[in-house]
C-alpha cells in the first residue's frame, strides 16, 4: 500500500498566541487506511484536520496527500463538520451535487447514485430543513463524496446526533469508505466511536497539541459492539489514553463535569 | 383528508359551500376594510368641516366626493397615466442606480472589515443628509432636469438596500464559507451560489424600505423643473385651483405606493429560504 497522507513535522501557533498549539506532528496514512485521532477539546484535533483538507496552512511543516503538497481545499479531498450546513435554499439533490457543479461537470447520475448509496433517494427534492439531523448529516455526506475524493476528512460529525442515529451512521459511513476504499481520518473524542471505525487510532495530548502515542485496532468490518472483542479493544484503548494523557485537566473537563463518569475521553 | 370530501355531499347537495369561504373572507377582510372605512369617515368629516367653515368653502374639492368623481375622470380619460408613468420610470430608474450601487457596496463591506471601518463613518454621514438638500447639487451636476430626479430618488434609495445587503452578508454563516471553499468554489461561484441567495431575502428587504423613501423623495423632487409625473401633476392642480384634481392625484399616489410595497413583499417571500413557522 502507497502512503496518502504525510505530515512532515508540523507545528501551528495562531496569530497573537505565544506557545504552540500544535507541535511536531509527524505522521503517515496510508491509502485507503481508516484513522481515528482521539485527544480532549482543545487540543488541536480540529486545527490539525483544517491542515489536512487546505483550510489551514500551518506556520512550520506541510502535509503531502499522494505526494502533492496541500495548499488549499481541493474536490481530492473533502471535509465533513459537526453541523451538516446544507444550504437551505437548494434543493437536497442540488446540495449534494455542488461540488460537482463548482467542478463545471454536473452529473445528475452520480446524484441520483449517491442519494440511494446514503439512502436518501426519495427526498431528492425536498428543502434540506425538512429532514431530520441524521438525515442532513447522510446528505452532507453523499455531497462530500460527489466529487470522488480520495480523502475523506471527519470533524465529530457524529457528536450532534441522539445514540441510535450516531451508531447507525458510524457503521454506514465505515462501510462506505471501505467499500469505495477511501482514506479516512476522523477526529472524535468518543471512544466507542474510534474502536467502531478506526484500523488505527492516534492519541492526541494537549499543550502543545502532540501525538503521544497510537493503537492499532484488531477488529474485522463491519464490526459488532456487542462482542467481548469489541469491549476488549475499548478498554485497551481506555487504558492508554488514561496513561498517556489521563493526568491532564482541561477545561473541557471542568465545563461538562457530568462527561466524567460515561466512557468518553471529553 | 378523503373522509372530509366525503361527508360533505351530505350537507351542501350538488353546490359549492358558501359559508366556509364567507367566513373566510370576513376573518381576512374585516379588518382592513374597518380600517379603510376609519380612513374614509375622517376624510369625509374633514371635508364637511371646510366647506361649512366660512373662508374655506373654496376648498370643497378636497372632500371625498369630489375627488372621486375626478379621480374616476382621470382614470376613464387616460389622463391618470400622463402622470404616472413618467414618475414610475423615474423612481424605477432610481432604484435601478441604488440596487446596483448598493448590493455590491454591501456586499464588500460585509465580507471585508476593514473596509466596513473605513466606510462608516463617511456613509453614517452621507446618509443622515436629506435626499432634497442635494437638489442643488444635482440641478448643477445633470443637464436634464429627469436625470435629477432620478440621481435624488438614487441618492435617497441607496442607503437600505447598501446597509441591508451588509448585514445580510455578515449574518451569512461561516461554516457555509467553509463548506463552499471546501468543495472548490473559487471567488465567483462563491457569490452567485452562496452569497447572493443567502441574502436575496435581505436585498429585497433593503429595496422595500428604499422604494418607501424614494417614492416619499419623488413627488416634492417633480416639484422643480419637469413638466410630468404626478408631483408636477400635484403643483400644477394647486396653481389651478383644482382641488379635486389634487386631491385624486394624492390618492393615486397612495394606491400606487401600497402596491409597490406589496410587489416587494411578495418578491421578500419568494427568495426567502426561512423555514414557514
Ligand atoms: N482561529 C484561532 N485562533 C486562535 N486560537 C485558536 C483558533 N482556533 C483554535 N484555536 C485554539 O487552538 C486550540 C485547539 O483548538 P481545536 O483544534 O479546535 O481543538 P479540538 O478540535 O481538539 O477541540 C484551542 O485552544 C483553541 O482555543
Ligand atoms: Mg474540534
Amino acid at each position: 500500500m502507497t502512503d496518502s497522507i504525510r505530515t512532515d513535522f508540523i507545528s501551528h501557533t495562531f496569530k497573537g498566541q505565544r506557545s504552540p498549539t500544535l507541535l511536531d506532528i509527524d505522521v503517515t496514512i496510508r491509502a485507503g487506511e481508516q484513522v481515528a485521532l482521539i485527544g480532549r477539546s482543545g487540543c488541536g484535533k480540529s486545527t490539525l484536520l483544517h491542515m489536512l483538507a487546505g483550510l489551514l496552512l500551518p506556520t512550520e511543516g506541510c502535509v503531502r496527500i499522494h505526494g502533492r503538497q496541500v495548499t488549499r481545499p481541493s474536490e481530492k479531498w473533502n471535509m465533513m463538520f459537526q453541523k451538516p450546513s446544507l444550504y437551505p435554499w437548494m434543493s437536497v439533490a442540488d446540495n449534494v451535487g455542488l461540488g460537482l457543479a463548482f467542478a463545471g461537470r454536473k452529473d445528475p447520475q452520480r446524484v441520483a447514485y449517491l442519494l440511494e448509496l446514503v439512502g436518501l433517494s426519495e427526498k431528492a427534492a425536498a428543502n434540506p430543513q425538512s429532514l431530520s439531523g441524521g438525515q442532513q448529516q447522510r446528505v452532507a455526506l453523499a455531497r462530500s463524496l460527489a466529487t470522488s475524493p480520495e480523502v475523506l476528512l471527519l470533524d465529530e460529525p457524529f457528536s450532534a446526533l441522539d445514540a441510535f442515529t450516531r451508531s447507525s451512521l458510524q457503521d454506514e459511513v465505515s462501510r462506505i469508505a471501505r467499500e469505495q476504499n477511501l482514506t479516512m481520518v476522523m477526529v472524535t473524542h468518543d471512544i466507542d466511536e474510534a474502536v467502531a471505525m478506526a484500523d488505527r487510532v492516534l492519541i492526541m495530548a494537549a499543550n502543545p497539541g502532540r501525538i503521544v502515542g497510537e493503537i492499532q485496532v484488531e477488529l474485522t468490518s463491519p464490526r459488532q459492539r456487542a462482542t467481548p472483542e469489541f469491549s476488549r479493544q475499548r478498554e485497551a484503548l481506555m487504558t492508554s489514553f488514561e496513561q498517556l494523557v489521563g493526568g491532564e485537566t482541561t477545561a473541557a473537563e471542568e465545563e461538562e463535569p457530568e462527561q466524567a463518569g460515561k466512557r468518553k475521553a471529553a | 383528508m378523503d373522509s372530509v370530501v366525503n361527508t360533505a355531499p351530505a350537507s351542501g347537495k350538488g353546490g359549492i359551500e358558501w359559508a366556509p369561504l364567507t367566513r373566510f373572507l370576513m376573518a381576512r377582510l374585516a379588518y382592513p376594510l374597518a380600517g379603510i372605512g376609519v380612513l374614509l369617515a375622517l376624510w369625509w368629516l374633514g371635508g364637511w368641516v371646510i366647506a361649512n367653515t366660512p373662508g374655506t368653502e373654496s376648498f370643497a374639492g378636497f372632500a371625498p366626493g369630489p375627488t372621486f368623481a375626478r379621480l374616476g375622470e382621470l382614470l376613464s380619460s387616460g389622463e391618470v397615466w400622463i402622470a404616472v408613468v413618467p414618475s414610475l420610470e423615474r423612481i424605477g430608474l432610481g432604484l435601478l442606480w441604488a440596487v446596483l450601487i448598493g448590493v455590491p457596496a454591501g456586499v464588500a463591506i460585509g465580507l471585508f472589515a476593514a473596509l466596513r471601518e473605513v466606510s462608516h463613518v463617511p456613509f453614517q454621514f452621507l446618509r443622515m443628509i436629506s435626499p432634497l438638500a442635494w437638489m442643488p447639487v444635482a440641478v448643477l451636476a445633470f443637464d436634464t432636469w429627469d436625470a435629477a430626479i432620478v440621481f435624488l430618488v438614487a441618492v435617497a434609495a441607496v442607503w437600505p438596500v447598501l446597509f441591508s445587503s451588509a448585514q445580510g452578508v455578515r449574518r451569512i454563516d461561516p461554516l457555509w464559507f467553509k463548506v463552499a471553499r471546501n468543495l472548490g468554489a473559487d471567488g465567483l461561484q462563491m457569490l452567485r451560489r452562496i452569497i447572493f441567495p443567502a441574502i436575496a431575502q435581505d436585498i429585497f428587504a433593503g429595496i422595500r424600505l428604499a422604494v418607501g423613501v424614494a417614492w416619499i423623495v419623488l413627488v416634492p423632487a417633480e416639484y422643480l423643473g419637469v413638466t410630468s409625473g404626478l408631483g408636477y401633476a400635484i403643483n400644477d392642480a394647486r396653481d389651478t385651483l383644482e382641488y379635486d384634481t389634487l386631491a385624486a392625484v394624492v390618492v393615486v399616489i397612495g394606491v400606487i405606493g401600497f402596491v409597490l410595497d406589496g410587489v416587494c413583499v411578495t418578491l421578500i417571500r419568494r427568495f426567502s429560504w426561512h423555514e414557514e413557522a
